[in-house]
């Protein structure tokens, strides 16, 4: 096939190094075979993993059975979150109006489980067909006193970042009742809560029990293993630390804004932004001497790994890496843990990466490395060609292209395989990216 | 695990759990990968096509490409027309398909697009297609997109010529490219031409080259879609699923059909080999009675293990039918069986089967527009030995602890599936090696260690 590029792309393709600024952050051009998703995409899969949460979807089936048990969050507790309710829209609903229906469903939740909480994601057509969710979702709260927090999603109604924005507010809205005076929060406040991890394969626990052993507190997860009664505490911490910052910096904003919790960037991707992430932690909300023994803690399962690193470090030196991913920040992770490895990246590519963030990416890595934004697969193939990539780091609808091109791959969003935060995750990751690179299966292509 | 389900009857008219279906679109756009250098075009939100397309790629372990309209606040406005002349005009300058095979979404239907006048007004070049049809996610499930998008396909390009092209089309029903290499192997042997239409073999399961092929070689041609106008008859396999575009073709182009169950089992399988000998005037080659005699004899071998045993069955209808038929040939008891699709049709015809074996109807639940959460509970009251069906059941399996065969779709969870298939009488034995494995492996896990036997 020919690789030709779409002309309305080419502003959102770059090289490393200095330059002009990468267009993004823009709608995907109709017509192209997008890997991108929708708000309603983002909204979901960021309040999926609260456990204890009845996630009602209101529209047809389709937007509950695609997001259903998908995200591969863990749960210390409820497992409630991973089944699917919906309202399962039909033709009727859709000339006659949806919201009898979803204040039905409502209703047949409230008369079998005892809910605290209940989430409802308003899909493309429900404003279309002009259902109230607002409405239904206040008379709910009133009359069963519970909280009942609609999700403003229409697909259409921007990109999957917009949609990680609806999902900031309602979590905001189901915390600002329990906002603490400021007094009361100068005087209470301790240790923090993490934001923009989804515990995949565990992940929210290592960083909590790294956070125990420096001796800091943490109060709500955001939303990697979450429940009612944990996120309700989030105004009482004194720190928020955001991982994935695609999903989560506006909620640290609005928190900062209106309940004074001030935000701190972290990244428990690799050795050298876990240790950077802890001791800055320990700096801000640790006791006296909770940074020395954040150093400590790091120095010695940074030496425990090392062996282990070592020993895969001479497969895996030269090789060539390309990462397509959704959030900025990931992508930043990932190219230092590559050129940590030996290895170089030559291709790199968010869904949702903010300006600010491609300019990090681009001071990062090698002139000869192509940095794009909303990428297709036409314009991934394309690229991971002629750059030579051995292994793509991707998500689900990355890994058959990969495969097909013959190039490994590594699955780094929600079908990964194991634990990637942390130093465990730096042995999972460097074990998972050799296993894949260096499997004999690719001997086997002609 | 699932622990939340109760147990008993819960009253429910507006809440769906954990449904055994998905939206027409998903259907749409996985028949439209079946006819070769068609790119599927989602006319929607941008998370719908990114959503079929991750579905189906989670199914087959495949890419699976499609194009979408990207809608935005003003196409939810003003209608979706400048961006499918922007979205075709860039799919037929970058990716260069023959066909375009558009297909609605519920937000494109609930603001009336109109795709017949859009389509019409399009700049289509030389010698290049866009088809569409209407998929509206709030009406049936994915099986309905599936032939939605199959008559959609008939509408547009079939045409009857003056002569016969001497072919019986075959319409496989939803089901994987396994089976629909099956089918194909089938008529090869009984020498009998057929144009499977669609055909996702080649496409669906294409081989690992070290390229990615946007077309892979795969996919019913394009002229012999155009052709399906000049068959001798139709063989529309699935009652559920391949009526529709079989009445559409009948319509259009005058061509007959039969319409039969899909070809799961014994009695299925010969009914379909039957009626293709029949369209041909041929016998049944020895090929074919030789791969029946394997399977009879094999039942018979291990029919002992199998008889009396209680099964649930789930999953999309046609599939869940010959399921049941199959089931029901190894005596099996089918205590639940039970679709997500909506349609009394399915009730029917599995009552129907239950009549013709002799089972009382008062002693199984048959349900359409059913959910997995209904089925968890039936299994609650009154348990089962095994669980035939999709991915989805994996969770009812593990708590309550019975034996699982995955079969039909989406099978999310396991590899190479898709390569096999479950028609035919190949299918029939693979199916039945797989029922009797669960079966038999469950009876050496539960077993005394006195009771532990080598033979077996």
């Amino acid at each position: 096939m020919k690789t030709s590029i779409l002309e309305e792309r080419q502003k959102s393709i770059g090289a490393g190094g200095a330059g002009r600024g990468l267009s993004c952050d823009q709608d995907s051009v109709s017509g192209s075979v997008s890997q991108r998703a929708c708000v309603y995409c983002g909204a979901r899969v960021v309040l999926n993993p609260i456990t204890d949460a009845f996630h009602i979807v209101h529209g047809p089936i389709g937007c509950a059975s695609y997001t259903w048990d998908i995200r591969g969050s863990l749960t210390s507790g409820s497992e409630l979150y991973r089944n699917s309710f919906s309202t399962d829209l039909q033709e009727r609903d859709v000339v006659f109006g949806g919201a009898k229906k979803l204040a039905a469903a409502i209703e047949e939740i409230v008369a079998d489980y005892a809910p605290k909480l209940i989430f409802v994601y308003a899909t493309c057509i429900v404003g279309v067909i002009g259902d109230d969710v607002d409405a239904v979702c206040r008379d709910a709260e009133r009359r069963f006193g519970i909280r009942c927090i609609p999700v403003k999603s229409p697909g259409f109604s921007g990109n999957k970042s917009f949609g990680y924005k609806m999902a900031c507010n309602a979590i905001m809205e189901l915390i600002l009742p329990h906002r603490l005076s400021e007094e009361a929060y100068q005087k209470e406040a301790t240790g923090v809560n993490i934001l923009g991890d989804y515990n995949l394969a565990g992940e929210m626990w290592i960083i909590e029990n790294y956070l125990r052993e420096i001796g800091v507190p943490v109060h709500a997860t955001v939303t990697g293993d979450a429940s009612y009664e944990s996120l309700i505490s989030a105004p009482r911490a004194a720190l928020n630390i955001v991982q994935c910052a695609g999903s989560m910096i506006y909620l640290a904003g609005r928190m900062e804004e209106e309940l004074g919790v001030p935000y701190e960037r972290v990244s428990f991707f690799g050795v050298e932004d876990t240790t950077d992430s802890l001791l800055r932690v320990a700096r801000r909300v640790g006791g006296p001497d909770a940074e020395d023994r954040a150093r400590a803690f790091c120095a010695r399962r940074a030496r425990e790994i090392r062996p282990v690193v070592e020993a895969y470090r001479p497969h895996l030196e030269g090789k060539r890496a390309a990462i397509y991913v959704g959030g900025g920040f990931k992508a930043i992770s990932l190219i230092r843990q590559f050129q940590s490895m030996g290895m170089e990246p030559v291709v790199v590519g968010t869904q949702t990466g903010r300006p600010e963030d491609y300019e990090v990416i681009r001071s990062l890595v090698g002139q000869e490395c192509v940095v794009l934004d909303d990428a297709n697969p036409a314009e991934l193939e394309t690229f991971m060609k002629l750059k030579g990539a051995d292994i793509l780091v991707g998500g689900v609808k990355e890994r058959p292209l990969a495969y097909k091109l013959g190039v490994a791959f590594c699955d780094h969003n929600h079908e990964r395989r194991h634990a990637l935060a942390g130093f465990e995750g730096v042995v999972n990751f460097t074990k998972e990216i050799h296993d894949s690179i260096n499997s004999p299966v690719w001997r086997a292509i002609a | 695990m699932l622990d939340l389900t109760p147990k008993g009857e819960y009253e429910r008219t507006a809440l769906r759990i954990n449904p055994c279906k998905t939206c027409q679109p998903v259907g749409a756009m996985y028949a439209a990968l079946g006819v070769h250098g068609c790119m599927p075009y989602s006319h929607g939100s941008q998370g719908c096509a990114s959503y079929h397309r991750t579905f189906l790629s989670r199914h087959f372990k495949e890419p699976a490409i499609a194009a979408t309209s990207s809608f935005t606040e003003g196409a939810s406005v003003f209608g979706g027309g400048s961006n499918l002349r922007t979205g075709a005009r860039n799919v037929f300058d970058v990716y260069n398909p023959e066909i375009i095979a558009v297909h609605t979404t519920c937000l494109s239907e609930t603001i009336g697009d109109d795709m017949n006048a859009y389509i019409q007004d399009l700049d289509i070049p030389e010698g290049k297609h866009v088809i569409h049809t209407n998929t509206p996610s709030y009406v049936g499930s994915h099986i309905n997109g599936y032939f939605n998008m199959m008559s959609g396909f008939i509408r547009y390009l079939s045409a009857k010529s003056e002569i016969h092209n001497g072919r019986v089309a075959v319409f496989p029903g939803f089901v994987n490219p396994g089976d629909m290499r099956e089918i194909r192997r089938m008529a090869k042997a009984m020498k009998t031409p057929i144009t499977l239409f669609p055909d996702t073999s080649g496409v669906m399961d294409a081989p690992m080259t070290g390229h990615f092929a946007m077309y892979p070689q795969g996919g019913t041609p394009l002229g012999d879609v155009i052709g399906l106008g000049d068959c001798m008859k139709t063989i529309a396999l699935g009652e559920l699923t391949s009526e529709e575009p079989a009445i559409e073709l009948e319509r259009k182009c005058g061509v007959d059909y039969d319409l039969l169950p899909l070809p799961i089992g014994i009695d299925a399988t010969d009914r379909f080999l039957m009626t293709l000998a029949k369209s041909f005037n041929r016998d049944v080659p020895y090929e074919l009675e030789e791969e029946r005699g394997q399977l009879v004899d094999v039942m018979l071998d291990a029919h002992f293990y199998l008889v009396g045993k209680r099964v649930a069955i789930f999953g999309d209808p046609d599939t869940v039918i010959g399921l049941t038929a199959f089931a029901l040939e190894l005596g099996l008891v089918p205590a639940y069986v039970l679709t997500g699709t909506p349609g009394e049709r399915f009730d029917r015809r599995v009552k129907k089967l239950l009549a013709a074996a002799g089972v009382d109807e008062e002693t199984v639940r048959v349900k359409s527009s059913g959910d997995l959460f209904e089925l968890h509970q039936w299994m609650m009251d009154a348990p089962v030995d095994l669980m035939i069906g999709t991915s989805y059941g994996k969770q009812i399996a593990k708590a309550l602890d019975v034996p699982f065969v995955r079969a039909g779709f989406p099978i999310l969870d396991r590899y190479a599936h898709p390569y096999f298939p479950i028609v035919g009488y190949r299918g029939a034995l693979r199916l039945f090696e797989q029922i009797a494995n669960a079966v038999m492996d469950r009876q050496d896990r539960d077993c005394a260690d006195e009771d532990l036997e080598v033979v077996m």
